[in-house]
């Protein structure tokens, strides 16, 4: 029976555990709590992973109501993927986030933090394992106003500010992705994405679905903080939090870049999108292109580093785009394999920044000199994080961006590959102003010391994952090459 | 404050239960007409919107102490969900109110009823407690938040 059930509790587990953090109100307990919830989603998470890769997709209906009128839950491979990814960047954070939190949440607030962090995982797991799109919107909110609160509960008062801004963008966001869904609604009468995938073909050529589809791409696009659209991601990762930040880097947004797939290859599957608009495809891969360049540049200059890492994400997430906008096998292979490769990374390395803030009271690049000598083991997590970043053999971030450029080979655009290739070289830079500074510098302050076992056995999961799934990739790829070849399969049942 | 103002005091006491009343037919009505959890909330909740502007916020966090709301934002959501949870006991799926009773209409009429209910007592901890929050906004010395 519990097999049958499992769909569900993996959102409402999270979501009965919010309310019962508020009513437990002693940090410690909270803590334990919202630990075991995790690791609990995690299991789950990956028993249906593993249902997905056996039976195909998966369907579970809410108050037994059937699909088109009621709710459905449905989850196919790419969905069982972000839930393996949010589960357990989630889980593992988490492990890591007790000292960390005690040392920048004021105490009588810690318990709101826990409280925020499990609905931030309600929703973001919701988003991924829905079968509504209406349903999506709601998760996608509930995800949304707890990271805004989490942004702002940062010790920084420009934390504020930074919540504000990710604020009013992510409702501009989440308002064009409702305007999309109601027009969709008005032409099919229906918010069930399969059946939406059904009808929509018979409409597609009606203004209605197009605009449908142009507020759907930029309200997301808003979300997953696509060049231009990236401006409220630099700050709002830079103030908010440590833990936080690891959190949200490693998921929101991967979310996010999942319900584009969603849309695109599920929704309107019956159509060719990029071949019925394809200046979508242009957009698309244009700004992904630029979003590298212009993000990786930016980078190169910031003083802080959480700054810095937050606008290497916004460039990864160029990748991601990238290789979803070739709408190949290969390319949305190397796509979503680099949702869950990214996530590795990008937690890493703000999950070492999180100790670096801990010991020495701040991230600036000259916080970071010397370093290397006084915390050697969070330095050696952050180097792994960085080659890995840069795209070097044997770690995870070779294996995407070998797909993306196989992907691009494919279709023959040979200058889009030398551009990600060069995209990577701008990496090299920003990466290595860190190395250069934490091992080459004298430290300023001799007292700095390690940071707890509890901060580096979490980070040091995370960077030994990304050696590992860099070595031994074949796991992840069959998973990422199954769900590309299900969502290229067509949206239409 | 405008307690001194009589003819508002004795007004609002004479509104308030009447108020709460409504608030509570809105409530349990909700199944068979207009209503139901979300309208009762908010109507519930201006019985102490009423109270506070009448007699004081100060005196307003006596009646509904920080405790309190934060025990009605938190158990209204357990209620909903444990109503899902309970009839995924019984051998249904999530929020399946068929399984509630042997009759499965009356079941269906159980289950919205409670989750309605449960809808209702988050919404009204939430609207009071951001009520409250904005006066502590401005007083934050005598604030009792969080006490």
């Amino acid at each position: 029976m519990i097999a049958s059930q499992l769909p569900i509790l993996q959102v409402i587990v999270p979501l009965i555990a919010a309310p019962l953090v508020l009513l437990l109100r002693r940090s410690g307990a909270a803590w334990a709590l919202t630990l075991l919830v995790t690791w609990s989603m995690f299991a789950i998470a990956l028993v249906l992973l593993a249902q997905v890769m056996d039976g195909g997709v998966l369907y579970y209906r809410i108050g037994g109501w059937a699909a088109p009128w009621g709710i459905e839950y449905r989850l196919d491979q790419v969905g069982a993927l972000v839930l393996v990814i949010v589960s357990g960047i989630g889980s593992v954070v988490i492990a890591y986030a007790r000292a960390s939190v005690e040392r920048e949440i004021d105490s009588e607030r810690i318990y709101l933090f826990y409280c925020m962090y499990l609905l931030c995982l309600t929703g973001l797991l919701g988003i991924a394992i829905t079968g509504d799109v209406f349903n999506l919107f709601v998760f996608l909110e509930i995800s949304s106003l707890s990271s805004y609160v989490l942004i702002a509960l940062g010790r920084n008062r420009r934390a504020l500010t930074a919540a504000y801004r990710y604020l009013i963008m992510g409702t501009i966001g989440a308002t064009f992705y409702i305007i999309g869904v109601g027009l969709m609604y008005m032409q099919t009468g229906t918010l069930n994405i399969d059946d939406l995938a059904t009808l929509i073909p018979a409409v597609a050529d009606s203004r209605t679905i197009h605009a449908a589809l142009a507020f759907l791409t930029v309200g997301i696009c808003l979300k997953l903080a696509l060049f231009p659209l990236h401006m409220w991601l630099p700050n709002a990762y830079a103030f908010a939090p440590s833990v936080v930040t690891a959190f949200l880097a490693a998921t929101a947004t991967k979310v996010a870049v999942y319900i584009l797939i969603r849309i695109v290859f599920t929704v309107f599957g019956g159509v060719d999108v990029f071949a019925v608009v394809p200046l979508v495809q242009e957009a698309l891969m244009g700004l992904a292109l630029i979003g590298v360049f212009a993000a990786s540049s930016v980078a190169i200059y910031q003083n802080d580093i959480k700054r810095m890492l937050a606008y290497s994400s916004v460039a990864q997430i160029g990748y991601i785009i990238l290789g979803i906008s070739l709408a190949s096998s290969t390319g949305l292979t190397g796509g979503i394999i680099h949702l869950f490769n990214h996530a590795l990374m990008k937690c890493t390395l703000f999950l070492a920044m999180g100790a670096v803030f801990m010991q020495a009271g701040g991230v600036s690049i000259r916080h970071m000199q010397g370093i290397g000598k006084t915390m050697p083991w969070t330095m050696a997590a952050f180097v792994i994080g960085g080659l890995s970043l840069i795209g070097v053999p044997l770690t995870v971030g070779f294996i995407s961006k070998w797909y993306l450029i196989l992907g691009v080979l494919e279709k023959g655009m040979w200058p889009v590959a030398g551009l990600v290739v060069l995209g990577s070289l701008l990496a090299v830079i920003y990466i290595w102003r860190v190395i250069e500074a934490a091992y080459f510098k004298d430290p300023s302050n001799d007292t700095i010391t390690e940071a707890p076992l509890s901060m580096l056995a979490p980070m040091w999961v995370m960077a030994l994952a990304s050696v590992y799934f860099g070595i031994d990739a074949t796991r992840t790829l069959d998973i990422a090459t199954s769900a590309a070849q299900t969502l290229l399969g067509g949206g239409a049942p | 404050m405008l307690s001194r103002t009589s003819i508002l005091r004795v007004v609002s006491k004479l509104l308030i239960p009447p108020i709460g009343l409504y608030a509570l037919y809105v409530q349990f009505h909700g199944d068979f007409g207009p209503g139901g959890g979300f309208q009762a909330g908010v109507i519930f909740a201006t019985v102490f919107i009423l109270y506070a502007l009448i007699f004081g916020v100060t005196n307003a966090r006596l009646v509904a102490p920080s405790w309190l709301t934060r025990a009605m934002l938190a158990s209204g959501v357990l209620l909903y969900a444990g109503v899902g949870v309970a009839s995924m006991l019984m051998g249904g799926d999530f929020l399946d109110y068929s399984q509630l009773a042997t009759d499965p209409i009356a079941g269906q009429h159980l289950g919205i009823t409670l989750i309605e209910f449960g809808v209702g007592i988050t919404v009204a901890g939430a609207m009071i407690t951001i009520f409250l929050i904005f006066d502590g906004r401005i007083r934050v010395d005598d604030d009792d938040e969080d006490g």
